[in-house]
This record gives C-alpha cells, structure tokens and sequence, in this order.
C-alpha cells in the first residue's frame, strides 16, 4: 500500500504500466497459453480421491453373474427389434414384468425446425419404456436411473439387455434403500429429453410426450449404457454434458475404483492412461486427453445421454463400451459386476453428490485439474483486456465522451446497435427463412439453414462502410477510442461469465479474440488486419476446432471433408439449441459476434 | 381387480342380504374402519349349515357391544373374571395378493370396561390393558389416539386397498377432551411421553409441522364432538421404523411375545419385507347395547408385506415358517378368540393356490365394500395343530402372478420443474369407477419452507376446471406453522384429476438445516379421503431440494476470501482514485512569532 499511497512512487507505476503496456500484454499471453498447457503435466496435478463417505470405505461385493444370458437376451432383443422395425415395445413391456418391475411407457414426437442430416430424421416418433423397481420399505422419494438407448440397426443390443439382466438380478436383493428406473429410450437425446420433461413435468422444448404414470421420487443420480458388442476391450466414461456442465467429480472416481479393483481397462475421450508422465509423449498424450476434453466441453452439447440429466440436477455419466482389435478382452459378467457396484455405491448415498468438485479437466482419469488451478491461465488472458483499457488516452477519452452533449454517445451507440441487430439477424433468420431459401436455390432445408447463417455472418463484415458513415458521419478519433473501450469492456464482461460458467468455451474465444481485439486501431494496415481479423473471427475459430479435434481422436480430414464437417457442426450447433436447449449457438450468434463486429468497426473507422 | 371396480354397487346389497339372515355366529371386527368401512366375518361350516349369527350393524358401537357378549359368553368365561370384564382378542389375516406378495396383518384387541374419565374415578389396577397407556390416556384427557409407524410405501397398483392406511415415516393424531384448556400444551407433553414409550423421534413433533385439520379426521369412537380445536395431527415423514419401535410395541401386549399369534414376531423377518407398518389404536366404545357406559378398545395392527421377489428364490411357495422363522403353537392363554384367516376369494376353486393344511371353516366379510372369503383357523382349538404339535400353514402358487390392477382410487404426486427457486406440487387423483362419481376430501399440509402460491391453485379434471365445493385453508407462518389445505372435490367417473399448486423454496437461517442438507429437506404427505365409504389414500412424501449453501472448507474459504478482497479491494480503489496533495496549515501567530524569536536566537525551531 505504500507504494501506491506515495504520490510519485504512484506515477511511476503508472507510468510504467503505460510504457509497458505491450509487452506486458504480450507476457501475458504467453503465460496463459503456457500455463494452460502445463496444466497437463502431471507434477501439477492432483491425484483423483474419493471425496464421499457414504461411497469410501465400505466397498461391496458384486454377486452378478448372468452375463451370459445377458448375450442370449441381446440377441433375442436383436430378433425382436428387427422384427417390430423399431424398439420392440411389447416385448421390451413384458421383459420387464416377467422381471418383476413396474412397468410404464411414454409416447413422444418431436417435429425438429430442419431435418438433421446426420441422423437421418425429420419427424420423430417414438416410445420410452420404463420400469421401476421399488426398493423394499422405501417411501418412494429416491430414485438412481440406469439407461440404455434402442438404437437403430445393430448397436447397442448388448446395452439394453445388460439392463435387463441387471434389472433381475438387482430384484431379487432386498438392501435397495432407492428406487431404481431403468429406462430403454428411443431416438437417444430425444427420447431422454422427453423422459425427462414428462418426469419433471415441464416443457422447454416444445416437445409433444404423453404424461409419465409411474414416478420414484427426484432422481439422486444416473448412469446411461452403451454396449455395442460381446466382448470389449476397454470402457470409455463420457462426462461432457449440455453447456458444458458436468457430473461431480466423484462420480468419475467411483468409476474409475471399480476398473481398478475389476480389472478392467478404462478410458477417457477414448485415451487409455500412461504412467511416462516425464517423457515427451507421456506428456502429449496427457495433453492431447485434456485438449480433447476441452474441445468436447466447449462446444456444449451432450456427448451421450447423460448429458440432458446435468439440467435436473441430477448427476449422471455414461459408460461406453469400446471394442477395437487388442488381445485384452473384458466380458459382460465383468461389466455387470462393475456396473452393479456401482449402483450400490450410489445406493449407499445419504445425500446428492456434492462432497467433490464440478468443475474440473481431466488429463487423465486418475488425475485432475480443478477450478482453482486452471482459472489462472483464462485470468492472464482477460486481464490483457483491461490492461487495454487503462492504454494512454483510452480512460481519459472516457469521461469526456460520456457528456451527453457531445456526439461521443451517438458514435458509440450506432455500431453496437447496429451490431446486435445482425447478432439477432443471424439467431433468427435462418431457421426462419429455410423455406424461403429452399423455394429459391436449389439446396435441401439443412443446407439451406446453414449456408444462411453463413450468409448472415459474412453480409455483416459489409456493414461498416455502409452504415456507419450514413448514420453518424464522418467518424473522429475520440469516437473510435470510446468505441474500443466499450468493446474491450464488454468483451471482457462476455468472456468473463463464459468462462465462470463453461471454462473451455470462454477460454478458446479469449485465446483467439483476445490478441485482435487488444491491438486493433484504424491506424493499421487495414487490408492486412482485415484478414487477420477474419481468420481470428468465431466462424474460423470452429473451423480449427473441428481440424484440431479430428487431428486429436486420430481420424485427420482434408480441407474439404474438414468444410463439410464444419457445415454439419454448425447445423448440429443451432439443432441442439432448438432440441435440448443449448446456448452456444445464441451465445455466439447474439453476443460474441457482435461484439466482434464492433472490433471491425473500429478497424474501418474513417 | 374386477372385485375393485365394482365393489361399490355390491356394498348395500350385501348389508342387507346379511341383514335378513339372523343366524348365529361370532362377529369380527377388522380394524380397516374409517367409520363405515368394516368387515364381519360370519362362519360357516362346510357341510352347507349356517351355524352362528351374522351381525353387521351400520354403529360401531352396537358391533363391538355384540363382539363383547358373544365372545364373553363363548370362549372366555374361565379365563375373565366376572369383576373387570377384560377382554383380548388376537388374530392374523393372510392374504395372497395379486402380484404374488403376501399380506399379513396382525390385530390384538383389548377391551376395557372402565371409564377413568369421569369425576372421581382413580384407575390403579391394570389386567390386560397396558399400564403405561393407560396412565397417558388418564393424564392427558386423551379421548382418542392413532399412531402408525410406517416403514415403506403401500403400493395400491399392486396389493390394491389396505386394511388399515397409513403413510410413510410416523403419524399421530388425537382427539382431547373437551375439558382440556391447554391443547397445545398437552400435545406437547404428550408427544414427548409417547416418544419415550414408543422408542421414536415424536418429540420432533412440535407447532412448525402439526395441524388441526377441520374435516378430514373424525373421531371413529363414541362420541360426536367434532370442534377441530381439540383435534392435533402431525406425520414426522423422515422417521425411520425398526426394531427398537417394534419391541415397545410388543411389551403392550398382554402375553408379549411369549405365546400367541405374537411368536411370529421375528424382527428378522418383519423387517425383510416390502413394506412394515405398526399403529396403535385407542379410542372409547360402548359398554353395552345401550351405551350407559364407555370402555376403552386398545387395538394393536401389525401389517407386512412380503416380496415374492426376495424372499422366495424362485419357489413360489408361503408358509408361516418361511414368512416368519417360525410355527404357532398356541393360542395366547389370555386371549378370548384367537384365529388365523386366508383370504380366497380370489381363489374359490383352488386355481391360483394351494392351502395346506385345508380347514373346514370358511368366513365371509365386507370390507371396503368388497365380499371376501376367508379360511378360518381357530387356535383356540387343539385340532387346529394336528398331531406335530404346531401349525405351520401352506400356500402353494398355481398361476402366474398378474399384471398391475387398476384400484378404483388411487393417487400419486410430484414436484414439476427444476431449479431451486420455484416449483410445483401436483397431486393426480385418478377415479377408475366407470360410471360413479365420488366426492374427496383431499388434505394437504405443507412445511413453512415452501411458501405457497395459493393463488395458483388449480384443480382440474377431464381438461376442465373443477371447482371444489369446500376449500379450508390456512396459510403457513414463518418458522410456526404449516400450510393446511383441505378440499372436496368432485371426482368425475373414469377421470384422472389434478390438483396443482406453486411454491417458492424459502431460505433457510444456516442453524436451520438439517446434518444432511443435501438431503432434500422437505416431506410432505397429503392425505385423501373418499366419503362414501371412506377410504383413505396416503399420497408419497416429497423430496424438496432447497437451496443448500455449501457447508463444506471451500464454502468458508469463500467467505473469508470475500471478506479478505471486499477490504483489500475497498483500500486499493481508495489509493487508487485518491490524489494526495501536501497540505501545510499555517502555523497560529503565537507560533509564528516564537519561532521568530527562536530563529534570532539561533535554537531549533518548534514544529
């Protein structure tokens, strides 16, 4: 304090802060990025534990042992799928009362706003069913969920009849203290998200389902199921949900005791562990598992069907079943054992699950990044931002323009609006105008949306030259200075709460938008920061995200599959805001990219 | 299931029916009474005879003052002195359910002809009645008392309608005499004194969850007082039932556990069940015919359920050893009647199970509007026992046990939406009638912590509104008392009627939590009443989350980090926005001047 209490001492920072103000801005930078990526190297990690008692110490037994039938049963559940062209309800109905549940289905169809050419589907219909088992002398307030989706076509029969055979072997224990719902969904993400509404009663999506009848009370926790084949070689937890939320750390830890103690292999993002933390590729391998993850979190959609239960409050992860072509093999019985262990564990919970952390990266299953460690490497990045603001000229600039008098506000308050109003161009119209443009141009309705949005986004790099000079003249220097710090401000409140609530989102838009944006004036060579600041725009910033992500998972894709993947990601963005309720695709289209366009502004200032 | 839906129709023709037959026999009462509901067993031999007479009055008391005569005059005139005219009455009631449970209720009968209530009558000797209640019935003024501890949830769309209702976790409710001044006061004390005699949390009874209820609970006993004022009920939800509640319990009985139907008490076994529930019962009743005199009916009930599932591994197959880790072997030497019934109506030609050994005695009764048969086990009988010495019954499944039944009544209830802030209770009731219509009476008590929005309350039925002809509500107070909502609505025929209302979570002081705050906090349990027979239908207790702070080390260091940065912060704007300026005052004259002199002579100068 007395540093700063002594007048001169005072200037002299100041000073300082003002002549170093680029360079230390750059320091910055690169100590962000640098400390992001050491947050990968295991010396600076933390051992996963066991946060919860009631899941600690008392480790149970695991009695399952009809994994075989469990196979048998798939492929009479196969027979039967193929037979009813779809999820064989009736027989799915009696195969849960034969086993003694309560048994109850749920009806649904969803008309989506375009077709969804991945999937193949337009208008869906389809049926949940559902079966309870009622804990003995429990009052029916608790309840664990365990799920399999039908898939179409050969996958995840295996999936569904482990659930079966769990269902009766997990009958005929009598120390249940929840009830247990096992839900077969249709359609996956739609299927769950239609249980989900009916057994909260709410409707955020607009979907059409027949009220649930049967119900258990709120739901502690939930473990979604996919087993596509006999044998598999290792099972892959998938935590990412929507938005970027995700399940207690605990929940991941309780997995990962029972490999340990089961034998079996386990993943994360499909990466098996190394324990070479000090070589170079043990560390890349870590890295690569972290930069996966954040990659999967960023772009906040529901990697499995766990995903859509994080909303509920309601702490869920999916264990996937992956088969390729190594010697280790794990068996269905195994996978029965560590899933019925499991569900004990939850079983024993007094509480939800809250002793862990919720928010976290994971390098590796047993290790883990929290909150505390990794806010830091976002923190070096925004802070260039106000760094910025406090640039010679900016602040002072500030208090004179915010007179009403003088023209300072108009010239500020066009762009941004002016801005916002594309923002809300490109959230609305290409859903709205699919029909339009289709009449027009000889594409299909999902081309149609996106090549919109594209449209949109682009027609708005034109919006400078035209509007800006039209509306408010020619533009003064003071003008562009209030225009950058309002940006900066604002950007820096955008990244800020991004952040706080989806890290990895908020830190890949700091990590490109920063740089631009700190350093843009209209003095610069404006043909040449044009480009630059294109390709640091968020449309690009999702074309490296998709490069960078195929390159990770092992599947590389030439520039033109890497367009085509980049058109689907983009449907899929605005299909799982309009489906499940994600907020990227708005997130983007209303707030990042005006403010983006504000920075272009300012490059095209005179 | 088809019994159920037409169970209605059949009641006042059986009344009547019975009516005209005036036999002889002995009467059963069943404790499944909420007023008019209630079942006399008649006997009847096999070989097609009517031996006995059938009583079925539509007054409680003329029933139990016939019970008293014709059971003194039997059975247990050796064993009752003629002085106080006690009596005990034990008997155990099987029955098959549908989806292949078993349902065992137990019902110990005391009756005793004393009226303490009355000026000047000091009570010290006890015989069969239990000393201990007694004293509390006589301190408190208690007219009438009911107390359940229920450890699970009745699961009406498989066992269909219990005997005797009764929601999860623990329930009181008493009538007092209307002599008493300090009701609240005397509650109190009287939880306290039934916590300690029961071994159970009572005492977590107090004003925040105890209502007074203006219509949903009658007395059932003598007596047609029904101002609210001296009625109190409170549900404690979260009590769990076990052992240490179950041997209280069984100590109440005149033979404990030693002989009698109460050997099958296995705590063991009770509590390897699908549902546990234990109530005591005690309410005042006519002496005689012409009710000159009270007497005081103690009934103990003792309800399991059974699960197919575990217990049975894969053998569909009952016996009193297999349920209960043990055979009778003997009546309780007190007890006037003591017997054991199977229900089969569901099973009159053997098709869906096999009793063994067979008895010669079938019974029939009424019960919830519903003809049941039933075999009859005397105990008090040696043949019953066979040439072993004991009798060990045998049901053996024929059929496949069935689908879900669909009960003429029945509700569910849950909280929509997801959040912390808001929510909403919804009650579904759903009349499965095909052409009746019933009134309900629908109760509702709800914690202080969710704050209704009563102004949201809706009720509809068939999508349209349903306009409820009472509505009784009393709004919570802070910290004092619960919300209490009664209505009676009109339940369409065939019709599934909801009832839907809105709350706000509340904040909680942070004493206020529970150890386990993540735990959601909230239960609440409506209760529901049909008037035409009164059958009363407990909906499940609620899981409410409330906003839980994070009672963990983070959660402090988040406060002491907040505290440390709202200082550090508020010192730094402070340097940071202040400009600091020297500021010299001018000294005053006469230091001005002294200084002067000071200068001229050459010494240090003042400051």
């Amino acid at each position: 304090m007395g540093l700063l209490s002594d007048p001169n001492r005072r200037k002299a920072l100041t000073g300082l802060l003002t002549r170093l103000n680029t360079p230390i801005c750059i320091v910055c930078y690169l100590a962000g990025i640098v400390w992001f990526m050491g947050l990968a190297f295991e010396p600076f990690t933390l051992r996963t534990y066991m946060s919860e008692n009631a899941m600690g110490s008392t480790m149970v037994e695991e009695r399952f042992s009809s994994g075989e039938r469990a196979l048998s049963l798939a492929k009479e559940f196969d027979a039967h799928k193929r037979k009813a062209g779809g999820m064989p309800v009736e027989w799915l109905v009696k195969a849960m009362q034969s086993r003694g549940l309560e048994v109850f289905t749920q009806s649904f169809s969803r008309k989506l706003p375009f077709p969804d050419e991945n999937k193949e589907r337009y208008m869906v219909r389809g049926t949940n069913v559902y079966g309870i088992l009622r804990a003995p002398r429990a009052p029916r307030t608790e309840a664990l969920v365990i799920t399999a989706p039908c898939s179409p076509g050969n996958t995840n029969n295996q999936a569904v009849a482990l659930l079966l055979a769990l269902a009766q072997y997990f009958r005929n224990q009598i120390y249940w203290a929840k009830d247990i719902i096992f839900l077969v969904n249709e359609h996956d993400l739609i299927g769950t998200q239609a249980w989900l509404e009916g057994y909260h009663h709410t409707n955020i999506t607009g979907m059409e389902y027949s009220p649930l009848q049967g119900r258990a009370g709120s739901i502690q926790a939930a473990l979604s199921l996919e087993l596509s084949s006999d044998v598999i070689t290792s099972l892959d937890l998938v935590l990412e949900g929507l938005n970027g939320q995700l399940p207690n750390l605990d929940l991941a830890n309780l997995f990962y005791a029972f490999c340990q103690k089961l034998g079996v292999l386990c993943t994360i993002q499909g990466k098996l562990q190394r324990n070479d933390w000090d070589t170079a590729e043990g560390y890349t391998h870590a890295a690569q598992t972290m930069m996966l993850m954040v990659l999967k979190q960023a772009c906040g959609r529901s990697w499995g069907d766990h995903g859509l239960f994080l909303r509920y409050h309601i702490e869920a992860a999916s264990v996937r079943g992956i088969n390729s072509f190594r010697h280790y093999k794990t068996d269905a019985t195994t996978i029965g054992r560590l899933l019925e262990g499991m569900v004990r564990k939850l079983n024993n919970l007094l509480e939800r699950l809250h002793q862990s952390y919720f928010f976290y990266l994971l390098p590796s299953l047993s290790r883990f990044v929290s909150i505390g460690y990794y806010m830091p490497a976002f923190g070096l990045l925004a802070v260039i931002l106000l760094l910025r603001v406090s640039f010679p000229g900016l602040c002072h600039c500030f208090s004179v323009s915010l007179q009403p008098s003088s023209p300072g506000v108009l010239t500020v308050l066009t762009p941004v609006v002016i801005s916002h109003l594309t923002g809300v161009a490109l959230y609305l119209l290409p859903v709205h105008l699919q029909e339009m443009a289709v009449e027009h141009f000889p594409v299909s309705e999902t081309e149609a949306v996106v090549l919109t949005a594209i449209a949109i986004y682009t027609a708005g790099l034109a919006l400078p030259h035209n509007t800006q000079r039209l509306l408010s003249g020619e533009g003064t220097e003071q003008g562009w200075k209030v225009l950058k710090l309002t940006a900066l401000l604002y950007l820096a409140v955008l990244l800020g709460c991004t952040a706080l609530i989806n890290f990895s989102l908020g830190f890949i838009l700091a990590v490109t938008l920063v740089p631009i944006t700190a350093s843009i004036t209209p003095h610069m060579p404006k043909a040449l920061y044009a480009v630059v600041m294109v390709l640091l725009s968020p449309a690009f910033t999702i074309l490296y995200c998709v490069f960078i992500y195929q390159e990770l998972i092992e599947a590389p894709v030439s520039v033109s599959e890497g367009w085509m993947l980049f058109l689907s990601v983009i449907s899929q963005g605005i299909l799982d805001h309009a489906l499940y309720g994600s907020l990227v695709y708005p997130l983007l289209a209303l707030f990042i990219y005006p403010c983006w366009l504000m920075f272009w502004n300012i490059l095209f200032w005179n | 299931m088809a019994a159920h839906r037409c169970g209605l129709s059949l009641v006042c023709i059986l009344i009547f029916s019975s009516l005209a037959h005036p036999s002889s026999c002995d009467t059963l009462e069943k404790a499944n009474d909420n007023t008019a509901e209630k079942r006399s067993i008649s006997e009847v031999n096999t070989d097609g005879s009517v031996a006995g007479e059938a009583l079925n009055e539509r007054q409680w008391q003329s029933t139990d003052a016939e019970v008293d005569r014709s059971d003194s005059t039997t059975h247990s005139e050796a064993l009752t002195p003629a002085a106080a005219r006690d009596e005990f009455q034990e008997e155990l009631v099987i029955r098959p359910l549908h989806s292949g449970d078993i349902y065992a209720s137990f019902q110990f009968r005391t009756l005793w002809d004393t009226d303490f209530l009355q000026e000047g009558q000091k009570v010290s000797h006890y015989r069969l009645f239990p000393k201990s209640l007694g004293q509390v019935l006589s301190k408190f003024s208690v007219r009438e008392l009911h107390i359940s501890f229920t450890q699970g949830f009745w699961r009406t769309m498989q066992w269909g309608q219990p005997f005797i209702p009764s929601p999860p976790g623990a329930e009181l409710w008493v009538w007092f005499h209307d002599t008493v001044s300090d009701v609240d006061g005397n509650w109190k004390e009287l939880t306290n004194v039934l916590s300690g005699i029961f071994c159970a949390s009572l005492n977590f009874i107090d004003l925040t969850n105890t209502v007074q209820p203006s219509a949903s609970f009658k007395p059932l006993g003598l007596g047609n007082a029904t101002d609210h004022r001296f009625l109190r009920y409170a549900t404690l939800p979260r009590e769990i039932v076990c052992t240490e509640n179950l041997t209280p319990w069984k100590k109440l009985l005149p033979c404990g556990s030693k002989a009698g139907l109460a050997v099958l008490m296995k705590s063991e076994k009770l509590f390897h069940s699908s549902f546990h529930s234990q109530a005591v019962h005690i309410r005042p009743i006519c002496q005689d015919e012409q009710c000159s005199s009270k007497a005081w009916e103690l009934r103990q009930t003792l309800n399991v359920v059974f699960d197919l599932h575990t217990s049975g591994q894969g053998k569909k197959e009952w016996s009193l050893f297999k349920m209960f880790s043990r055979t009778l072997t003997e009546a309780c030497p007190l007890a006037s009647s003591s017997k054991v019934y199977v229900d089969i109506t569901d099973n009159p030609e053997g098709e869906l199970f096999e009793l063994s050994p067979a008895t010669p005695l079938l019974g029939q009764a009424v019960v919830l509007g519903d003809r049941r048969t039933y075999s009859v086990y005397d105990l008090s009988r040696a043949e019953t026992f066979g040439q072993l010495r004991s009798f060990n019954l045998l049901l053996r499944w024929k059929g496949d046990s069935g689908d879900m039944l669909r009960p003429l009544l029945h509700a569910e209830r849950y909280v929509a939406g997801f959040g912390l802030q808001t929510g909403e209770i919804h009650t579904v009731i759903y009349n499965n009638h095909p052409y009746r219509a019933f009134p309900v009476l629908l109760m509702d008590s709800v914690p202080w912590y969710l704050q209704l929005y009563i102004h949201t309350l809706t009720v509809t039925s068939k999508s349209r509104d349903n306009k409820p002809s009472y509505i009784h509500y009393q709004p919570a107070k802070d910290r004092h008392r619960p919300h209490l909502l009664e209505m009676l609505i009109q339940l369409p025929p065939h019709s599934m009627t909801e009832v839907t209302v809105q709350f706000e979570r509340a904040l909680l002081k942070w004493t206020e939590y529970t150890p386990d705050p993540n735990h959601d906090l909230t239960s609440i349990v409506p209760v529901k009443e049909e008037s035409s027979y009164f059958v009363r239908v407990y909906t499940e207790p609620l899981l409410v989350n409330l906003p839980t702070p994070d009672f963990s080390m983070p959660y402090n260091v988040i406060c002491l980090t907040c505290t440390v940065v709202a200082v550090g912060y508020g010192s730094f704007y402070n340097l940071l926005t202040r400009t600091f300026q020297v500021d010299e005052p001018s000294p005053p004259l006469s230091k001005r001047l002294a200084n002067l002199i000071r200068r001229m002579r050459g010494v240090p100068l003042l400051t």
